[in-house]
């Protein structure tokens, strides 16, 4: 029999090999009397080198049987991808590739040595083989005396939870010290028992111990408890019905069911008729019709219909043998779980999960209006500044976005420490385009405060010459602007609720920025300038301001928001030259909806298109530009309705 | 009391410019129609009268903006969606007729004769089935019908500029705001033609439109040519049109709208039908222009609607001058043949010794600032300057 | 593409290519075309094809030109401007009277340029992968067919990873509409539910992913296995890894197959969070071969160190090496003449293995997978044999009957059932 499976492995190998394997087997079992690890890897040594999920367990059944204390080694080191293959004699060894020499263990011995590392080939098996050989090292990690070890067992059952795990979790519970670790033994032993429990009762206690866990794992016990399949039959449907299922809701499909099932003739479709046609025409006509007139269905049909009764080709099916048919079938669902004191407790205990799951959405949704609202604020508030306080069009707001995020790359560039990156790069990204927004002001903005629609066109062009020269230094691929390691992740709230760190960090910002622009507007006497050079710069200047000043100020302070924006919004998208761009319309159009002139306004109008946005993008989730779209026409409407924006300036203001 | 007023004078008389620049187009077609392949000097290649016939299209859009932003003051953004969907139903027709005669061509060896389903199925599928999808979506309906389509041309960029000027004037949406609307109404426009769903391929767009439908045995040299007239004839009359316009009682009160618009309405006039008049009928030339444009090009997609090009659109008009109809032109023309002069490497690099000035790179950062100058010093453009010189001799 | 190393290559323009070889007889050099946008948004993927071309006639120069010519090199810049596409393609192929075009990247610039290669008889290679549905007499598709790609990584889904729902993310274009119609249809027939396949389409440069993700997470509640399909394109990439990443999503949790993400992509990354998500092309610069090793270490001292190689270059390299064989065989430039040698053509790919050209314009490809490493490089972890590119899907079945033979049928879309030709020119 050995002999025989040998013989059958080494077919495929070439004559070399099958004598240098013979030598190595006459050797190996000849000094040793157990079997070893390599020589059981060895009869595998295919499915080792390049295994497949659905094929490895073969390898880690003999493994297991084999029994030794380097399986569990073996096993991980290969899951880590460190097992390297020796292409002279095809033996494994754990190995450590160091630049161009590789420091070979032996499995068994655990002998150490060094090789050039051309020889050998490394095995990689993939994720998918990497998690059933994690199910294997499940029964030898669970007990292991690293936490680590256990935690990734555990890891490892809650990916894959078969039946088996259950007693070897329940033994394993009890020398459990970590309490983190035990708690989660704990309920992933209520997991395996909700599924695969012996006892009726205790499932349906451990089912309903799960109502209020909205994780996605708890759900995904329940939903597997409740899977179905579908059914048909010609009489009445027995089992653990989960419900029947109305067949002419989509007649087509399910008879298409039917025919697949060889329960029902096939439908006959246009192309077969034609088919048919072509394949019967005698004597230039078909079933009586002559083929010059088959350009009409109907025709081709009565054609069809005369071939038919000729017996020469299967009869059409029409639309009432389609009904016929499906009314003597009842389709249905059954569970899998042939007991209905589970499935019920099961199927209640996840509608009362749903009802909590709709609403941890509802809050998670409004989380992730609030994050677009406050991105939104953030890219549109310098312009709500400059356009509402002084009435300039900055089409080049949105570059000053990038000038900002371009800042934070460079800054990254030269301190690799990303917390302190960030904590330069916010006021850098400030001062600069502060200075930017100062320069452009006292250039061009300056001339054309008599002709406002103009300033429109004035920057637009600077707009188009800052974005081409970021291109032509930064070049237009995406440059990466990494977030410090504290920023990584996201808060979890449950499994449904969870908004990224990065994202609360943006509407902190916001927050920020409102309250300092706020205070800054109403509380300073810069700000007391700047309302005063809006209202009336004759009377202010005459006042002993400097509306010069003033307009140098309030322009620079826009675009140094811009600035700042730029590097938060870069934290969590990308930053490339066109980034800008994508801002400025919605900026505008925030500032419209809003109001103009008014910060409130500008928080209300990104306050309404986020919201807008996400509630549009949750009634059509498969097409986010079909939202957007969607999102501009309401603004369109909304703006005639409301031309003067949410915050309606009153009085003189009012009058542009 | 009664005194007749002097007979005025007649249009050509007062507007002398027609008449040079009508003599100047005619020139200049003859010439390029003399040059070009079709009539055998070969000269000027096929791709250049092509870029010739293009140029023309975009002169005649620009003497619409010039019209609507330098005659009647609102700076529309819009009007390239116009234009593009003037291109979209042309283009609906040429690749409808196109697809037609292929189909018939491989349903005619059939045994059985197809029906008009299947002929209908088998374009459907030639035409869909880049963007994964076989059936005639609802706007394809008239796409059989040339007739149609070129109503389309004509009436869908007059309704949407009519319903949505009506819906902004009315609501007293002025100047800036004005501006920021029409640029949202072309952003939504992209949008919606972007969508695969949208029933006009999507990103793909149309393609292949330069290939005439039943003049397939002429080749591209005649066709190029053929619509380089065209567009010449169409920006004559364009220009015409809007000359007499503008020469009109109509034009005065027009550009009284632009220079204050409440003394206009105090004065008794309806300011918003003036504005909507102005606003559609713009709208309509700029449809045709695109209807002339795309099938030279050979190819519409969303991309060409986008916003930044009603934004160029009066960038060209405002270099070259507003308020004036040859200014827009000479914008157009000198920009966009710049434009691709510098872009299609035609300008020599510039060697600085350190760094090495590649217009490639370099042409927008120019035209950027070229355009920020213009606006701040040179307010009336290319065209103003034009008229000093003509004052002082 | 920065300043420094911009400023030491020449763009633009027609210029030449001085080789060492020696131009003996030759009245015209052979011109060869590239047609690729040095500026506007996709100058980023095209430049380095344009580089490549160079690179590759360079080469070839030094290795004594090609029927004794020198190789001069047309550069042209359509400026990511579709319409240009057709513009420029005329002029090389009327006014520069080039012999062959190398170009496009999207496949709306190869809709754009294909009416005019028709009529002018021209000859273009297409380097990049695409949706298929289409095969023209005068282009050879050197990059994947969706069955080069796209299935085998579906596959390798289905199987190796044991995935049961998946969620088929893309851009809003056609490549991920096609792409994502043949899975959807693919997997439907795998016996894959149709509710376990979610769909979404974001625009280009997309950057709100949260609510995205949150929905692809939300799939798993079932206890499935959740793999993304992703085809999402350029830097919308960005984002979508990013906000991946906040969620604590592993490759272990909810693999993620990407069809558009290389190495020039993930230069724009920090790829610590990404290790193990996947990609399928049919090259990875990774690839153990001496040829790639030859072609990387000859890339990297014609660009810089930090260049890297990717899939679309390989496809250039494949197809240009074949028509020089191609010219070779034919004794003359003539279109007709190189098509017909270009069949069977044979030559060794950068993986490993030998891509072969099929009589319907595409090439006989291995297909690779590899998972993202922390370097911005891919472990490859699968490697298929040589798959015969397919210009018309077989899970679609309108195209099923649809098939191509320039060689013996003379037809680009050939309907089997009917056994007729459906047109000679292609459906642009």
């Amino acid at each position: 029999m050995f002999g025989a499976a040998l013989e059958d492995r080494h077919r495929k190998l070439s004559m070399i090999r099958v004598l240098l394997s013979l030598v190595w087997l006459v050797v190996t079992v000849g000094l040793a009397a157990a079997q070893d690890l390599q020589s059981v890897l060895q009869t595998h040594a295919e499915e080792v080198a390049s295994p497949s999920r659905n094929s490895v367990s073969v390898v880690l059944d003999d493994l297991a049987d084999l029994g030794s204390p380097q399986v569990s080694v073996f096993l991980e080191q290969w899951a880590e991808r460190n097992i390297w293959q020796d292409d002279a004699t095809s033996l494994f060894y754990i190995g450590a590739e160091d630049g161009d020499a590789i420091a070979l263990t032996d499995l068994d011995s655990g002998e150490q040595s060094t090789a050039a590392s051309d020889g050998y080939t490394q095995i990689r098996p993939n994720g998918g083989v990497r998690r059933v050989i994690g199910s294997a090292l499940v029964q030898f990690q669970l007990t292991d005396p690293d936490p680590d070890r256990r935690r990734s067992a555990l890891e490892s059952i809650g990916r894959r939870a078969d039946a088996s795990q259950l007693p070897l979790l329940e033994a394993s519970l009890e020398g459990e010290a970590d309490p983190d670790i035990r708690a989660r033994k704990v309920q992933l032993i209520n997991f395996l028992i909700a599924r695969f429990g012996e006892d009726t009762a205790d499932r349906v206690v451990a089912i309903e111990s799960l109502s209020s866990d909205t994780s996605v794992e708890a759900r995904a016990v329940l939903s597997q408890i409740l899977s179905t399949s579908t059914d048909v039959t010609d009489g009445e449907p027995s089992g653990n019905i989960a419900r029947v299922l109305d067949s002419s809701s989509d007649p087509a499909a399910f008879y298409s069911e039917l025919v697949e099932a060889d329960l029902a003739p096939p439908l006959v479709s246009p192309g077969d008729i034609r088919a048919a046609l072509e394949a019967n025409i005698v004597d230039g006509r078909v079933g009586g019709v002559p083929i010059a007139q088959l350009g009409t269905d109907v025709l081709r049909v009565q054609a069809y219909a005369a071939l038919a009764a000729d017996g020469l080709v299967p009869p059409l099916v029409t639309q009432a043998d389609v009904a016929a048919t499906l009314s003597s079938f009842t389709f249905y669902e059954d569970y899998d779980e042939p007991d209905p004191t589970i499935t019920d407790a099961a199927r209640a205990t996840l509608d009362t999960v749903e009802t909590r799951v709709g609403l941890e959405q509802t809050v998670d949704l409004t989380l992730d209006g609030l994050s677009l609202a406050s991105i939104y604020f953030l890219a549109a508030i310098g312009l709500a500044i400059t356009f509402g306080q002084m009435g300039v069009i900055n089409m080049a707001h949105g570059e000053f976005i990038m000038m900002g995020a371009y800042t934070g790359y460079v800054v990254q560039l030269f301190v690799p420490d990303y917390t302190i990156s960030l904590m330069i790069s916010l006021p850098l990204a400030f001062a600069v385009t502060f200075g930017a927004g100062v320069a452009m002001e006292r250039l061009v903005i300056r001339h054309l405060y008599h002709r406002p629609l103009e300033t429109l066109l004035a920057t637009f062009g600077i707009s188009i010459a800052l974005q081409q020269i970021a291109k032509n230094i930064f070049g237009t691929q995406a440059r990466p602007l990494t977030s410090p390691e504290w920023l990584g992740g996201a808060l979890v709230i449950s499994d449904v609720i969870q908004i990224s760190y990065i994202r609360i960090a943006i509407f902190v910002l916001a927050i920020v920025f409102l309250c300092l622009l706020l205070f800054i507007l109403k509380r300073t006497r810069l700000g007391l300038e700047v309302r005063a050079v809006t209202q009336n710069p004759g009377m202010a200047a005459s006042m002993g301001i400097n509306p010069d000043r003033i307009n140098m100020m309030t322009f620079g302070l826009g675009s140094g928001i811009a600035g700042v924006a730029g590097v938060g919004i870069g934290l969590y998208a990308q930053v490339t030259s066109e980034m800008g761009a994508n801002y400025i319309v919605q900026s505008f159009m925030t500032v419209v909806v809003g109001g103009v002139g008014s910060v409130f306004g500008t928080l209300a109008g990104a306050g309404l298109i986020g919201f807008l946005q996400k509630g549009i993008e949750w009634l059509n989730p498969s097409n986010t530009l079909a939202a957007q779209t969607y999102m501009i026409l309401f603004i369109i409407l909304f703006i005639q309705f409301r031309p003067k924006g949410i915050v309606a300036p009153k009085g003189r203001a009012a009058a542009d | 009391m009664s005194q007749t007023p002097p007979p005025r004078k007649s249009f050509i008389v007062r507007n002398p410019s027609v008449l040079y620049f009508l003599a100047a187009l005619a020139l200049f077609t003859v010439f390029v129609a003399v040059m070009s392949e079709a009539t055998g000097t070969g000269l000027i290649s096929t791709s250049f009268v092509k870029t010739l016939g293009k140029t023309l299209c975009f002169c005649l859009i620009a003497i619409a903006m010039d019209v609507v932003w330098g005659y009647c003051g609102i700076l529309s953004l819009g009007h390239f969606a116009f234009f593009g969907i003037g291109g979209y139903a042309i283009g609906m027709w040429l690749m409808y007729a196109r697809t037609e005669l292929i189909v018939a061509q491989s349903l005619a060896g059939q045994v059985i004769p197809p029906t008009q389903q299947e002929v209908t199925d088998a374009i459907g599928k030639q035409i869909f089935g880049v963007v994964g999808s076989s059936d005639f979506p609802a706007i394809w309906m008239f796409a059989d019908s040339l007739f149609m389509q070129l109503a389309i041309v004509v009436l869908v960029p007059g309704l949407l500029a009519l319903v949505f000027g009506w819906l902004a004037f009315r609501s007293r949406v002025t100047g800036v705001y004005l501006s920021i609307l029409t640029q949202a109404m072309t952003l939504a426009l992209a949008l919606y033609l972007f969508q695969n769903d949208s029933g006009l391929r999507g990103n793909n767009g149309l393609s292949g439109l330069q290939n005439i439908p039943g003049f397939a045995d002429s080749g591209q040299d005649v066709i190029s040519l053929v619509f380089f007239l065209a567009s010449a004839a169409a920006l004559a009359l364009g220009y015409v049109v809007f000359a007499w316009i503008t020469d009109s009682k109509l034009g005065n009160i027009i550009q009284a709208i632009r220079d204050d618009e409440s003394r206009v309405r105090f004065l008794g006039y309806h300011v918003e039908s003036y504005k909507l008049f102005v606003f559609t009928i713009t709208a309509i030339v700029a449809g045709i222009a695109g209807a002339l444009y795309y099938p030279q090009a050979g190819i519409i997609n969303p991309a060409e609607v986008a916003p930044i090009a009603s934004i160029y659109l009066a960038v060209w008009v405002a270099i070259g001058g507003r308020g004036r109809l040859y200014g827009a032109v000479i914008g157009a023309a000198l920009v966009s043949l710049l434009s691709s002069w510098f872009t299609g490497g035609g300008a020599p690099d510039i060697d600085l010794g350190f760094y090495k000035i590649q217009w490639v790179d370099w042409w927008l950062v120019l035209l950027g600032v070229t355009f920020a100058l213009v606006t701040l010093f040179a307010p009336k453009g290319i065209g103003g300057l034009f008229d000093k010189l003509v004052r002082k001799s | 593409m920065n300043i420094i190393t911009k400023y030491s290559l020449g763009v633009t323009a027609a210029f030449l290519i001085a080789g060492s070889a020696a131009a003996q007889d030759c009245a015209d050099p052979i011109k060869v075309g590239v047609l690729h946008s040095l500026s506007g948004t996709m100058a980023i993927s095209e430049t380095t094809l344009k580089d490549t071309m160079e690179l590759l006639i360079a080469q070839q120069n030094k290795a004594g030109g090609l029927l004794g010519c020198e190789i001069e090199a047309v550069v042209v810049d359509p400026a990511s401007d579709w319409p240009l596409f057709a513009e420029k393609a005329r002029e090389l192929l009327t006014v520069s009277d080039v012999d062959v075009i190398f170009g496009s990247w999207t496949s709306v610039s190869r809709k754009s340029a294909l009416p005019v290669l028709e009529e002018l008889n021209g000859l273009m290679f297409y380097p990049v992968q695409y949706e298929g549905e289409e095969s023209s007499r005068n282009v050879f598709y050197t990059g994947a067919a969706p069955n080069q790609q796209a299935i085998p990584a579906t596959d390798y889904f289905l199987e190796e990873l044991g995935v049961e729902k998946f969620a088929l993310l893309g851009t809003d274009y056609v490549y991920p509409r096609t792409t994502n119609n043949i899975l959807e249809q693919y997997l439907i027939d795998a016996g894959i539910p149709e509710e376990n396949i979610f769909v979404n389409y974001t625009p280009f440069g997309h950057s709100d992913w949260s609510t995205i993700v949150a929905d692809v997470v939300e799939l798993g509640a079932d206890g499935s296995q959740v793999g993304v399909i992703s085809t999402i394109n350029g830097d919308a990439n960005i984002g979508f890894y990013k906000e991946l990443a906040a969620a604590g999503i592993s490759a272990d949790d909810i693999p993620v197959v990407a069809f558009s993400v290389g190495e020039e992509e993930l230069s724009g990354l920090d790829t610590s969070d990404l290790v193990g998500h996947l990609a399928a092309w049919n090259y990875f610069q990774s690839a153990e071969s001496e040829a790639n090793d030859e072609w990387v270490a000859a890339w990297k001292e014609t660009m810089g160190e930090e260049r890297v190689t990717n899939d679309p270059m390989e496809a250039h390299y494949i197809g240009f090496n074949m028509w020089v064989n191609a010219v070779e065989e034919a004794g003359t430039t003539d279109v007709d003449a190189v098509r017909e040698a270009m069949y069977g053509q044979e030559f060794p790919n950068l993986t490993g293995g030998t891509a072969v050209m099929l009589p319907n314009h595409h090439l006989a490809k291995p297909v690779l997978i590899g998972e993202i490493t922390e370097d911005g490089q891919f472990d490859i972890i699968s490697q298929t044999e040589e798959v015969p590119g397919d210009a018309w899907t077989d899970f679609l079945p309108e195209s099923a009957v649809l098939t191509s033979d320039w060689k013996d049928l003379g037809c680009g879309m050939y309907n089997t059932e009917t056994a007729t030709c459906v047109q000679l020119t292609s459906n642009y």
